[in-house]
């Protein structure tokens, strides 16, 4: 990294011991450190500024919070419950692991929760066109769903790829009424949808809101985003005390552009004792090069208007990802998670499609419960963590999604025709 | 003086405007890139703007967005990129060159790596479209070091304040986008780019110039008499990815519409 950089970004990157994190990040332009930021073209500058103010005035404003958590409560079906996952605990012989069940919210993920968010923004905003980019789905059908509750236009940019490996949530979004756009361009996948929804915004950009639904993008988005996902982390933290009487000693999240992860971590930033990983898509494993991992295996770039961790090569093209989870197939990360990595806080793994898989199965089989492909990279390093742990040690994982939308996927994979 | 700020002065004192191509480097192969650039010069062109292949080039449409996967097929970095520009520069050592592209690219390199090596390669200035001046500082500085310019976009969206912070750490002449949405897109609005100029030339004494949209030499014209350049960039790789599969015929072809726009634009 040292002589890539002009020199007062390295210096920026901090090194925290026991200052406090809530509330300090990004600053006024955006920045994590030397991450995040506004890298865009000029056509969108206006634009996010409009955002950012609209969005700082209604966090402030009582009548839209009190809309949000009213849609969050009754709508979405929140809190969602934490879970002691027993029989699965105990035959991994280990710490104990609780989930928190965001697979039980409307729309079966924790998507939701931002997209409500953004919406009754849009909303307010006077826009009258949704667009979103979506990879597995669950993004598109959660924006799909905001969009008709509310009588507004959307459009779903989605790969061509996902498409293919999707098509339960693409006919959700269509029944939705939705627009779902094909993109053939580039890898057709994530990225690639998300470029398209940028040229979208850029051309429509006077009655039209982007709703991104991870915690990557220009400023505002990563706070954004984070800021309506924190109700995951702030129930969490909650329910842990009163269900168990103490914090847990390790969250693990998921991380593709890391919106479930930031969700759960950052309320617990500031808790030294709670030990934070995110864990990325390894595909067929790290050293083969197909894999989804920019935080294990990239390096910090720009793209989709921030600075981060990327997947790239020598000469700073993007190349493509590899994940079974078409969650995580993404090359980019949000960049607080690339300043987590980097000031120590939050640790950082992968796990293969193998392994995830592998938890989907035990979780499937002993719990009950199917979880999303992209939320089984979370168990499977959960599986790998309790055992190294004392039985009365606790872990939390954010089971971030329900698995329905990925029995074809499963099940071609084990050579099974539906 | 400045390649870029000589021809910009000769031709006003010629009373003509400046007529700007794009073409994307490596497109439809590495080995003509050079060869187009000097037909370009060779049917009028005043300025060449080249494009650095990036693989996720959000701000084009999908005629650019093409060309750009075909030099990557070729591998084509910004390294090799400069590399054209020091070719060109052994044939033709007065028309500026602007590289235009991606910010990634720049970042892998290195800020000062970069400037200094395109300097050195007979480079004018850079676009780069995904940062803007509040990200810029430090390219900036790194790029004035080595004495080449900052070519900055102005936007329909742009409020009087940030026209006024472009200009201020813009160099060489600004670029106004004259339609909301990708390289390639129709629908120009003379009336309102003539609103908008009016707005850049209040803030600014660079020359200005007008792109994305400008299709024909009706319309190369007709911008030509409001603004100070016209860049046209998908109207000619529209060209050469036509005739990709033939890329002897392409230097005749951007030659074609290059001429025609610039005898329509002298007419004028």
């Amino acid at each position: 990294m040292p002589g890539r950089w002009p020199p007062s970004l390295l210096e920026s990157i901090v090194s925290i011991t026991t200052e406090k994190i809530i509330g300090t990040l990004p600053d006024a332009q955006g920045h994590f450190g030397p991450y995040g930021g506004l890298f865009v073209s000029e056509t969108l500058m206006e634009p996010l500024e409009e955002l950012r103010v609209a969005y700082e005035r209604y966090m402030q404003d009582e009548d839209f919070l009190r809309e949000l958590d009213e849609d969050l409560a009754n709508y979405v079906g929140r809190p969602s419950p934490i879970y002691l996952a027993r029989r699965w605990s105990e035959e991994l012989g280990g710490a104990r692991i609780y989930l928190k069940r965001e697979d039980l919210n409307h729309t079966g993920a924790h998507k939701v929760n931002n997209t409500i968010g953004q919406a009754l923004l849009a909303r307010r905003m006077g826009k009258t066109r949704i667009i979103a980019e979506t990879g597995a789905g669950q993004h598109g059908v959660a924006t799909a769903t905001v969009a008709a509750r509310l009588g507004l236009e959307c459009v779903v940019y989605m790969g061509a790829v996902d498409i293919a490996r999707q098509e339960a949530n693409v006919y959700r979004m269509r029944l939705l009424g939705a627009e779902v756009r094909s993109v053939s361009s580039g890898s057709k996948t994530l990225k690639d949808a998300l470029n398209e929804a940028m040229r979208d915004w850029v051309t429509n950009v006077d009655n039209t809101f982007y709703i991104i639904g991870t915690v990557a993008g220009p400023h505002p988005y990563p706070a954004m985003v984070r800021d309506f996902q924190a109700v995951i982390g702030r129930e969490a933290r909650e329910q842990m005390q009163r269900q168990t009487g103490r914090q847990p000693d390790a969250l693990v999240a998921c991380v593709g552009g890391g919106s479930n992860a930031i969700g759960l971590f950052y309320p617990f930033l500031d808790d030294r004792e709670v030990s934070i990983y995110g864990v990325e898509a390894a595909g067929n494993g790290i050293d083969t090069g197909l894999h989804a991992a920019p935080l294990c295996a990239g390096k910090p770039g720009v793209l989709h208007g921030n600075r981060t961790y990327l997947m790239e090569d020598s000469d700073g093209q993007i190349i493509e990802t590899h994940s079974i989870s078409a969650g995580l197939d993404y090359p980019g990360v949000g960049p607080e998670h690339a300043w987590l990595k980097d000031s120590g806080r939050a640790s950082y793994v992968a796990v293969t499609d193998d392994e995830a898989l592998q938890a989907f199965h035990d979780l499937t089989r002993i719990e009950g419960i199917i979880p999303a492909l992209e939320s089984s990279h979370a168990l499977a390093y959960a599986a790998k963590l309790a055992p190294e742990m004392s039985r009365d040690q606790a872990i939390l994982v954010n089971l971030s999604g329900r698995g329905d939308k990925d029995m074809h996927t499963v099940a071609a994979r084990e050579g099974i025709e539906l | 003086m400045s390649r870029l700020e000589a021809r910009f002065s000769q031709l006003k004192a010629d009373g003509k405007k400046a007529l700007i191509p794009f073409i994307t480097a490596g497109d439809p192969t590495p080995g003509i890139t050079v060869d187009l650039m000097l037909e370009l010069v060779s049917a009028g062109a005043d300025v060449i703007e080249l494009g650095v292949p990036f693989s996720d080039p959000m701000a084009d449409g999908p005629v650019i967005q093409r060309a750009s996967e075909r030099a990557l097929e070729h591998h084509v970095s910004l390294r090799d990129v400069i590399g054209m520009v020091r070719h060109f520069r052994e044939q033709d050592s007065d028309t500026p060159v602007v590289l235009m592209g991606y910010l990634n690219p720049i970042e892998i390199m290195g800020y000062e790596t970069f400037a200094a090596e395109a300097a050195d390669a007979g480079v004018d200035g850079a676009l780069v479209v995904d940062i803007p001046p509040e990200e810029g500082g430090e390219l900036l500085d790194a790029m004035s070091d080595n004495g080449l310019d900052q070519i900055y976009l102005i936007a329909p969206t742009s409020t009087p304040e940030r026209i006024q912070r472009i200009c201020d750490a813009a160099g060489g002449f600004v670029y106004y986008v004259s339609v909301k949405g990708v390289t390639g897109a129709s629908n120009l609005d003379l009336q309102a780019v003539q609103r908008k100029l009016q707005e850049i030339r209040s803030a600014t004494d660079l020359p200005v110039g007008v792109g994305f949209g400008i299709k024909d030499a009706q319309t190369a014209a007709a911008v030509s008499q409001l603004a100070d350049a016209v860049v046209v960039g998908s109207a000619l790789v529209s060209r050469v990815e036509a005739l990709a599969g033939e890329p002897e015929k392409i230097g005749g072809a951007l030659r074609e519409v290059l001429s025609s726009m610039r005898q329509a634009m002298d007419a004028t």
